[in-house]
């Protein structure tokens, strides 16, 4: 299915983007299956928490800076080079905090709650293709594994706000499970869209159907329907990351801190965590599924082409994942929130329609093979 | 009622429930300590869901007793007091006692005094517009409005210190004029800023004004009657949003505020956008009396009549009322002769501006509840006072 979509077979992409790793086959090499499985496992589990830590650490950061631009100030600049450092301390700070529960809060779900968010989180980098050989796990049903944690995070919100005791907490968790819960129906659409398109619901897959030039980006590629799923895609994954204009759950000017207004120390820095940490995978999904993921933008000009190839995949993946994510603080920073209401019928009025619409007319422009532009 | 319901106690200011929704309806606490209520003001929300049945807002958390402290020392001394109420249009405050002292005592005003107030008053009502715009848009969840606002506010609060020493509690009126003379650059630094109030309006308009949410969530909101903000004692721009024509500055004129051409911004439906457009109409209004009063602006002559030694009011009432940015501020003192006065009262628009609030309030949502108090535009200490 894959290899009819473009000019390389199954075979040449299997030779140009081998699938395996050169640490995992040294590893393969030298220990035997189920040894090798394990020792190969905790390596990427060790980089997955370094990874998802650091990079949670540097959005942070990055968030302060770039609303700072925004705001006409400066931003963090006093701890380490260019105030790199500040959420280091910060966090450091939360750390060393009592971590304070509120009298007649349900003690296990109160202390459960925090750590469903940064789990789903965790469980969805796994599937994240940064380059051809550098993804921890490639399902088949990478996508729908991917929809299943997604969805798994709102647990955690619901679960908090029950929890917490609190009247803000509850109006805030149940704000945010009616918002994930609706829009989480279109961003499964758009999903489904780039599986129909691609053939695969492997992450890897949908990337390598991606290939040739930068029209062939599933953004670009599907006239119009690409294009529109990639907006609709925007939104849904700015409700679902609960960041402004959808940030009703935790509207600080009327709910304080909705959800996690109970939450201090550890606690909070979970839901902080996992809310950045989320950001990176929204992204990371984007730029695998609309924008060629790992691949390397081709612009059909032999030379500037072969400059291009040279930079590594991961490197244009990251490159690609900074670009949406500073889309995402470029909204958050411009727009005023939605109401409650405004939120729901946005999603089931307009959002669900047109992605069903635009679902059905890709459906039929692929039978009929139209792909190109 | 069932016996449930009458063994419940309710917060203080509501009745039982009798809109058949007994048992659905809770009470949420806003406040003191909120992010949205502008300082310490409580509310009390009766809520079904994310509905808003009643509204009671519990002011007091800063009252300071400043009318009473008003008896107990002289109208002059009483003057400073007043930047206090309503920290955001302070020269209005004490320009409604200023005013009361020289009708008293029959005071001139020169007129390069008239022109320094007019053109602090409009410049004050221009800054704390644009500080009430910052912080709408932050109320609404667009934080960045805020610090745009603040840049404007801080080029008129620097104007303020230049002129007078002080960037809030400014104490530079006084009765006969004004305390000093203004600095030698004032008209140029009064262009400067009209230049750029000129252009901060126009990038407003461009970022939150046209934009979308800001339509959708504004329109139709907390929609005021015109009848009920005449008997609420409503005033400044929430009565004028509501239809209501009357601005102290045209109707009730004082100072030199009849030589200045100048409209007076309506609305129609009463809502929140009318109210938020109407603030934005007179900030474009007052630059006009601003370019007005520049033009005029005598260029040399004294800034104080003779000082007297004391001010004591005759025996009597008196009142006063200015157009403060928030609406109709006045000052209501009753003299026995003596060099105290017997009787403060300030009227502080605010006040009536949020006994509004449960009124329009009810069966819009809970995020709205903050769209309208924040579109009410209030000053929690002019309310404590």
């Amino acid at each position: 299915m894959i290899a009819s979509l473009h000019s390389l077979t199954a075979a040449e992409l299997a030779a140009r983007y081998p699938a395996t790793h050169p640490v995992g086959d040294w590893v393969r090499a030298h220990l035997a299956p189920a040894g090798a499985f394990t020792v190969n496992a905790l390596i990427a589990l060790a980089l997955t928490t370094v990874f998802v830590s650091l990079t949670a650490l540097f959005l942070v950061w990055m968030e302060r800076k770039v609303c700072a631009r925004f705001q006409l100030r400066l931003g963090p600049n006093r701890v380490g080079p260019f105030g790199l450092l500040q959420t280091l301390a910060d966090g450091l700070k939360l750390f060393l905090k009592e971590s304070f529960m509120p009298r007649e809060a349900d003690f296990f779900v109160y202390h459960l709650a925090p750590l469903i968010p940064i789990t789903s989180s965790f469980m969805v980098f796994c599937v994240l293709p940064f380059d051809h050989n550098i993804q921890i796990a490639d399902p088949q049903g990478g996508l729908v594994y991917l929809a299943a944690f997604l969805g798994m995070g709102v647990f955690g919100v619901l679960l908090a706000g029950w929890a917490s005791n609190n009247k803000y907490s509850l109006l805030g968790a149940l704000r945010s499970g009616a918002q994930m819960i609706a829009y989480e129906i279109s961003y499964v659409l758009c999903l489904l869209l780039i599986v129909l398109a691609s053939g695969s619901a492997s992450t890897r897959d949908i990337v390598l159907a991606q290939q040739g030039t930068v029209l062939d980006w599933w953004l670009f590629k599907l006239p119009g329907c690409g294009a529109l799923g990639f907006i609709i895609f925007i939104i849904s994954s700015t409700a679902e990351l609960h960041r402004a204009p959808f940030d009703i759950a935790e509207a600080e000017s009327e709910l304080t801190g909705g959800f996690h207004t109970e939450y201090s120390g550890m606690g909070f820095s979970m839901f902080f965590l996992s809310e950045y940490a989320n950001l990176f995978v929204a992204s990371g999904l984007g730029a695998t599924l609309f924008l060629g993921g790992f691949l390397a933008p081709q612009f059909g000009f032999g030379p500037l082409d072969r400059a291009l190839e040279l930079v590594p995949g991961c490197v244009w993946f990251m490159l690609k994942v900074y670009g949406l994510v500073y889309l995402y603080m470029w909204l958050r920073w411009t727009f005023p929130r939605l109401r409650v209401d405004q939120l729901m019928s946005l999603e089931w009025k307009f959002l669900l329609p047109v992605a069903l619409g635009n679902l059905a007319v890709a459906a039929v422009l692929v039978a009929l093979g139209w792909l190109l532009p | 009622m069932s016996a449930l319901e009458s063994s419940i106690v309710l917060p203080p200011g509501f009745e039982p429930a009798t809109d058949g929704r007994e048992g659905e309806a809770y009470y949420l606490n806003m406040g003191p300590q909120h992010p949205s209520t502008h300082g310490v003001l409580r509310l009390v929300v009766r809520l079904d869901g994310e509905t808003v049945l009643g509204v009671v807002p519990h002011p007091g958390y800063v009252h300071r007793g400043i009318e009473k402290m008003g008896e107990n020392m002289s109208v002059l001394q009483y003057l400073h007091h007043t930047d206090r109420l309503d920290y955001l249009s302070s020269l209005g405050n004490s320009l409604s006692i200023c005013l009361i002292v020289e009708r008293a005592l029959g005071l001139g005003v020169p007129e390069r005094a008239d022109y320094i107030r007019v053109i602090l008053c409009e410049l004050q009502r221009i800054a704390s517009h644009m500080l009430w715009w910052g912080v709408f848009g932050m109320d609404l969840g667009a934080i960045t409005t805020f610090f745009y606002g603040f840049r404007d506010h801080e080029l008129i609060t620097q104007l303020f210190e230049e002129v007078c020493g002080a960037r809030l509690t400014l104490n530079y009126f006084r009765p006969g004029g004004v305390a000093q003379d203004v600095p030698a650059d004032f008209l140029a630094k009064v262009q400067v800023i009209l230049e750029q109030t000129r252009r901060s309006l126009d990038e407003y308009d461009r970022l939150l004004t046209k934009n979308v949410i800001i339509q959708e969530r504004t329109h139709g909101i907390g929609v005021l009657p015109a009848a009920t903000a005449r008997s609420y004692g409503c005033s400044g721009a929430v009565l004028r949003a509501s239809g209501v024509d009357y601005d102290v500055r045209k109707h009730d004129s004082y100072s030199i505020y009849d030589r200045f051409a100048f409209d007076v911004p309506l609305g129609r439906n009463g809502d929140c956008f009318d109210r938020y457009e109407v603030r934005m109409r007179e900030m474009a209004q007052s630059v006009r009396i601003l370019e007005q009063a520049v033009a005029q602006f005598p260029a040399a002559g004294p800034w104080r009549s003779k000082e007297l030694p004391q001010y004591k009011l005759p025996a009597g009432s008196w009142f006063r009322w200015v157009e403060a940015a928030r609406g109709a501020f006045g000052t209501f003192i009753v003299s026995d002769g003596s060099l105290k006065p017997v009787r403060i009262k300030n009227r502080s628009p605010g006040f009536s501006n949020l006994s509004v609030l449960d009124e329009i309030a009810r069966g819009a949502k809970l995020a709205d509840l903050v769209t309208i108090l924040s579109s009410l535009d209030i000053v929690v200490p002019d309310i404590d006072r």
